[in-house]
């Protein structure tokens, strides 16, 4: 059985971008250990000759014209929905 | 009884001027401030839908969905009240534009009203993972609706609308539509487009159709169905289109029907075989082949689904990062922080157990035995299941192993949950078309049957279930 500890969860966490407090984290490892304890029953099967599969009616490389659509959208309006906004930019916390 | 016609009798009868979009739209809000005690709705829009139904009614040809209401899980864009998918870190947000599937459906006059609560992000079977409210089941108010199309799916047995729109990534519009007891369709893989939909698992995600009948939902299904230069994997429509209504009923007799072996085991309440049993002998009476067959790999589909799924989760929901759109942590100081306490504080648990679950089996060290090998056995499913289709026309099997369950149930143990979702998500990762039937009740609760066809073939799935919706009346 996949053993998760607390700093397996919170090795991930940092690498998924997520906080969490300490009750979350706990939670999180016993969760995480009976998941991955249920999906490892696939380690077992035989799949020699198989490949995987990662689209599943066929299609490939689906190509279109690169070409500029003007969907009539205004920079304002898309910008409604971003939390900091500083002439028409989106402003972020400091970088470094 | 329901207080609404057929939807092509509806949009014929706004047609002809007979019957009023606007009223429409007013007896579709009235039921729904009527019903609010079931928390299936999360907003309405009642100004923007009664200046469209103002519009249709003046209008000489107001399309194929003239009038007809409709209800959209809140997980599609839809201009006018936020588009949350039921989750804190989308709370606030407008839609820029609008879903390609909801652009179709107004474009043939039908008209949004409300929007539908769900598990946060679509990740559960309950509602009860919603960030705001767990909706009700129409039948017994103690119980979950299924899920996560929860919301639309008791909004249809409510009678708020004619129809409503899920989505179904591994099971989210067919098990609600058993549990509240609609029909509920997940098309072939690729036939509707998914732009404009939040996305959870893009491999496997669909748009679900929610409705009274079969007929209903397959002209719903005609009107969305086909390509879209906005999502690259769609695929063409048939050329015949989905609207059955003036087909020739084509009957069960001769069709080849296998009921699956391992859906039918172990784990399933003895009320919802008595009632597959007896679909099973009305199609035999109606002329049907009916066989059993075994797909050994079957049972393998929930560890499969449960790598792939939280894999493509947390990818696509890297894009909720605090600086956008969306939730923002005021208190972070550089944008590091800003990432983990906006993607903390915003997501809700089971997002975050998705997250994490998808990030481990993408690392490095993980990502040969997870995620390679789960899509390696998705192969072999997808091979079991087309050697089944080679024997038959149709596959058959319950939606779900029990009938809806109680609030609070299963809500503590996260595996409990997922299992039920372990008859519905082979049709999502082989990409077939499945539908649930209506098929009996158990005491007072709905029990769904379903049935699934070969990629593309759904046309002929639509067809023979309104067969044996029929039959099962």
């Amino acid at each position: 059985m996949a053993k998760i500890s607390r700093d397996d969860v919170l090795k991930l966490a940092r690498l998924a971008k997520l906080s969490l407090d300490d009750a979350e984290a706990d939670e999180l490892a016993n969760d995480l250990g009976e998941i991955l304890h249920y999906v490892e029953q696939l380690q077992s099967v035989n799949v020699s000759g198989l490949n995987p599969t990662d689209q599943v009616t066929g299609l490939t490389n689906v190509m279109r014209e690169d070409q500029i659509e003007d969907y009539g959208y205004k920079p304002e309006d898309l910008l409604k929905n971003v939390p900091r906004v500083e002439d028409n930019h989106i402003k972020v916390r400091r970088v470094l | 009884m329901s207080q609404w016609p057929p939807i092509a009798e509806i949009a014929a009868q706004v047609k002809a001027k007979k019957l009023s979009a606007v009223d429409m739209v007013k007896q579709a809000l009235k039921t729904i401030a009527e019903k609010s005690e079931y928390q299936a709705i999360i907003s309405t829009l009642p100004d923007q839908a009664l200046a469209r139904a103002k519009a249709i009614d003046s209008s000489t040809d107001g399309g194929r969905l003239a009038g007809v209401p409709f209800i959209a899980k809140d997980n599609f864009l839809v201009y006018g009240p936020d588009t949350t998918a039921a989750s804190n870190i989308l709370k606030g947000f407008k839609a820029p534009y609008q879903a390609t599937v909801i652009e179709k459906l107004e474009s043939e006059g039908a008209i949004c009203v409300a929007k539908a609560n769900l598990d946060a992000f679509a990740h559960g079977a309950s509602t009860e993972n919603s960030d705001f409210f767990t909706t009700k089941n129409p039948h017994d108010k103690t119980r979950v609706p299924g899920g996560s199309s929860g919301g639309s799916a008791a909004a249809v047995i409510l009678d708020m609308v004619p129809f409503a729109l899920g989505t179904d990534t591994g099971g989210s519009t067919r098990q609600p539509a058993s549990f509240v007891g609609c029909v509920g369709y997940k098309p072939t893989y690729g036939l509707m487009s998914r732009s404009g939909i939040v996305a959870m698992a893009s491999s496997t995600d669909t748009v679900g159709t929610l409705a009274k009948s079969v007929e209903d939902a397959a002209l719903v299904i005609d009107v969305m169905a086909g390509k879209d230069h906005l999502d690259a994997t769609t695929i063409d429509r048939e050329p015949d289109g989905y609207d059955i209504s003036c087909q020739l009923d084509q009957g069960l007799r001769g069709k080849k029907f296998a009921v699956i072996k391992e859906y039918m085991g172990e784990g399933l309440a003895s009320e919802v075989r008595e009632v597959i049993d007896g679909v099973v002998k009305k199609l035999e009476s109606a002329g049907a082949q009916v066989s059993e067959i075994s797909l050994p790999s079957s049972p393998l589909s929930l560890a499969v689904y449960y790598i792939i799924c939280p894999a493509e989760v947390s990818s696509n929901l890297s894009r909720y990062d605090g600086q956008r759109y969306g939730y923002s942590d005021e208190s972070a100081k550089d944008l590091q922080e800003s990432y983990d306490l906006s993607r903390g504080h915003g997501f809700g648990k089971e997002n975050k157990r998705r997250i994490m679950i998808g990030t481990y089996v993408l690392s490095s060290g993980y990502y040969d035995a997870y995620y390679k090998k789960a899509q390696t056995v998705r192969t072999k499913l997808i091979n079991e299941f087309n050697s089944a289709f080679e024997s038959y026309d149709f596959l058959v099997g319950p939606v779900a192993p029990t009938t809806a369950f109680k609030i609070g149930a299963n809500a503590a143990d996260p595996l409990s949950m997922y299992l039920s979702d372990v008859m519905t998500v082979a049709a999502n990762l082989v990409g077939i078309p499945a539908i649930s039937i209506p098929a009996g009740k158990a005491g007072d609760l709905p029990v769904g049957v379903q049935l699934m066809a070969r990629q593309r073939a759904d046309r002929d799935l639509l067809g023979v279930s309104r067969s044996l919706e029929g039959i099962l009346k």
